[in-house]
């Protein structure tokens, strides 16, 4: 027991702030999924683009000083590899499943290759906003420490649901995932609307690696992300490819993943590895009970292979 | 798929089974064989300009993979040992997907096969070493089968996609795995490390004779010709190719889907949970953490190389087994950091991939059939 004032209360008290602060990777991912799914395209590499993300971001934030560059610069590698995702799933017969299971692999050996040398160092984090001032609690404090990039996050999801439904883009991206067929018959090259999407989904996907290395654990090392890059893509799934769900069901995830730690604060050891594949075991439960072999979900893209 | 005339009558040549049947299946054979080797060749040229970004000689590079996988009898020996476990997780992938299924979560089905093989030899102290080794292969094929199985019934039954589920079923059984090493089956006596007892040094399964490489090799070659007789040679095996190729063909003449997933995946989950016995068996001696050391992902590598056809895995995971053998080497005289493997790996299953857009297009393959 940490403080005797609040007692279990504790546990409550830092799933809501693990909420906060685990759900931001989840969110960004499966924002970014959320756009290259819609495209009509499945990338399974974003467990890789998230490894990558976080390596990049710290080694930046390491050389720059800066760690607003780490983040840049975790969104423009995600980029890079959301391209080479799209690029060889252009080619004619390439499956977008496998190449993505391919990418998993080598965005994660490459991310431990050149992250070798920046475990020992230590890169400037990213700054957090203090809206837990008005309290004496420190538990209270600790778990209202918000970071500015899950602010972003939050204001992405109603943005992305915005621009899905009445931008030009939403709607071209919302095309070739529904009718390749009409959107080329529009003029428009499904293919460089895919790789684009899979590049800003990408882009965002490496955002919420840096966050990973960069805050919150808040350090490089390899055991740094364990499949929350494709618990993220599984989550787009029963969000229903819609950003405002993606949204509640990243809050609910980081929820999850922090009820381990948060029961090992209390004492409560035993099961420590069971609390922690939660977020799996949850995700598995929440895909059972919405899939259904009779029907193809609502809200699938029609040109998604995973659905068909 | 168009094929050489003139490459089929070599093959008919040199062929020592020259029936029609050998020749459908092997006629394209030349590029099954060219282009998966010409990606392995580009990716490895590649892999040899990223060591040299980083300062080292490339020629380097290849001479000591080459020394460290199949040099010497030493590593060929390593090789050996490496590809074991390989051939069994990547029936794993190549078995479903015969029925068009994508499994990736191989490393699961072996994990839970070492904690089932593991808790069947604890449970059995005193019984013959014979009887001990017949038990966990059983409770290694069972658990791995098991734990696939659930992947296909969740994707037949509730039409969850297997890929994913398959995946996340690896991250539960890594937290299953630690628990139960940490917690119940913990021996008490393993500090550093946390680990289950000891099988016990007379259950090992050993060595085949004159080597130092274990029996699992073995098992791992018998399962992958049976995979092979069960797909391409049994009636089982042309109804679940044709449940592959057409699914809605399939039901209408009357073949039932559901069972064909549910036995194919759990004789694929099978196939992992002997690996894990194995590693047991033959390498840990107990269950630890040292048990998830990627050879379930290595296996789609090699599923994927061998273009899911259960009798090629067997060289191309003596390859795969090679490269990951020839690890070492690299760390110790290159310099090159552990994970450089793992780099290469994914370099050639990118290569792998994007040559599949080759099939069928390159010009003096065409002939003028």
């Amino acid at each position: 027991m940490a403080d005797g004032s609040i007692g279990l209360w504790t546990v409550p008290l830092a799933v809501f702030g693990g909420a906060i602060r685990v759900s931001t990777p989840f969110l960004f991912v499966s924002l970014g999924e959320c756009i290259t799914e819609r495209s009509g395209r499945i990338n399974l590499g974003l467990e890789g683009t998230l490894v990558m993300g976080a390596m990049s971001g710290y080694g930046i934030s390491y050389l720059t000083g800066s760690p607003w560059l780490g983040v840049l610069a975790a969104g423009f590698t995600g980029a890079l590899l959301g391209a080479l995702h799209a690029g060889i799933c252009s080619l004619p017969r390439v499956n977008d499943i496998a190449v993505g299971i391919a990418l998993m692999l080598l965005g994660t050996g490459l991310a431990f290759f050149l992250g070798k040398p920046l475990i020992e160092p230590t890169a400037p984090r990213l700054p957090a906003i203090d809206f837990g001032w008005w309290s004496d609690i420190a538990q209270v404090r600790a778990a209202l420490r918000i970071n500015v990039l899950f602010l972003i996050g939050v204001a992405l999801a109603p943005i992305l649901f915005w621009a899905f439904r009445t931008t030009r883009w939403g709607l071209l991206i919302r095309t070739a995932g529904e009718s390749s067929d009409a959107a080329r018959a529009m003029g428009y090259s499904v293919l460089g609307i895919r790789l684009r999407a899979t590049m800003v989904g990408g882009f965002l996907a490496g955002i919420g690696g840096s966050f990973l290395s960069l805050f919150y654990p808040g350090s490089w090392n390899e055991g740094l992300s364990s499949g929350q890059g494709i618990t993220a893509v599984a989550l787009v799934i029963f969000a229903r490819w819609n950003p405002m769900l993606c949204l509640w069901a990243s809050l609910a995830f980081g929820g999850a993943a922090a009820l381990g730690p948060a029961l090992q604060s209390v004492g409560v050891t035993s099961g420590y590895h069971l609390f922690n594949a939660a977020p799996y075991i949850l995700t598995l439960a929440i895909m059972i009970i919405t899939c259904s072999p009779k029907r193809t979900l609502t809200g699938a893209p029609a040109e998604l292979s995973i659905t068909r | 798929m168009t094929t050489d005339a003139a490459e089929t009558v070599d093959a008919v040549a040199v062929s020592p089974a020259a029936d029609p049947g050998f020749l459908q299946r092997y006629g394209t054979s030349v590029e099954y064989i060219l282009i998966p080797g010409a990606a392995l060749i580009a990716a490895l040229a590649v892999f040899g300009l990223f060591v040299f970004l980083f300062g080292k000689n490339p020629l380097n590079l290849y001479y000591y993979m080459y020394q460290g996988a199949f040099g010497t009898w030493f590593s060929w020996q390593n090789s050996l040992t490496r590809a074991a476990p390989l051939i069994l997780t990547a029936l794993c992938t190549a078995l479903p997907a015969q029925l068009g299924m994508v499994i990736i979560g191989g490393e699961g089905a072996l994990l839970i096969g070492a904690l089932a093989a593991t808790g069947a030899a604890l449970a059995l102290p005193s019984a013959p070493h014979l009887v001990v080794q017949f038990a966990m292969v059983c409770a290694g094929m069972l658990g791995g089968g098991l734990w696939i199985m659930l992947s296909g019934g969740l994707r037949q039954y509730r039409g969850v996609n297997e890929t994913i589920s398959s995946l996340l079923l690896v991250y539960i059984a890594l937290a299953i795995l630690n628990h139960l090493v940490e917690g119940p089956m913990r021996d008490p006596a393993s500090l550093n490390k946390p680990s289950t007892p000891e099988i016990g040094a007379a259950n090992m399964i050993g060595s085949i004779p004159g080597t130092d490489v274990h029996w699992g090799l073995l098992f791992g070659v018998i399962a992958a010709v049976a995979s092979y007789i069960l797909i391409y040679r049994t009636t089982f095996g042309f109804a679940a190719r044709v449940a592959g190729g057409n699914i809605r063909a399939a039901r209408i003449v009357g073949l039932n889907v559901g069972r064909l997933i549910m036995t194919i995946c759990f004789l694929a989950g099978a196939s992992a949970g002997l690996a894990g016995m194995v590693e047991v068996a033959a390498v840990e001696g107990r269950a630890n953490a040292n048990l998830a050391a990627g050879y379930g992902f290595t296996g789609i590598l090699v599923a994927f190389l061998a273009r899911q056809n259960p009798l090629a895995i067997i060289p191309v995971a003596i390859v795969l087994g090679g490269i990951s053998a020839s690890g070492g080497l690299l760390q110790r005289r290159l310099g090159l950091p552990d994970a450089s493997v793992q780099v290469l790996q994914g370099i050639i299953f990118v290569f792998v991939l994007a040559s599949d857009a080759l099939y069928g297009r390159i010009g003096f393959l065409k002939g003028k059939t």
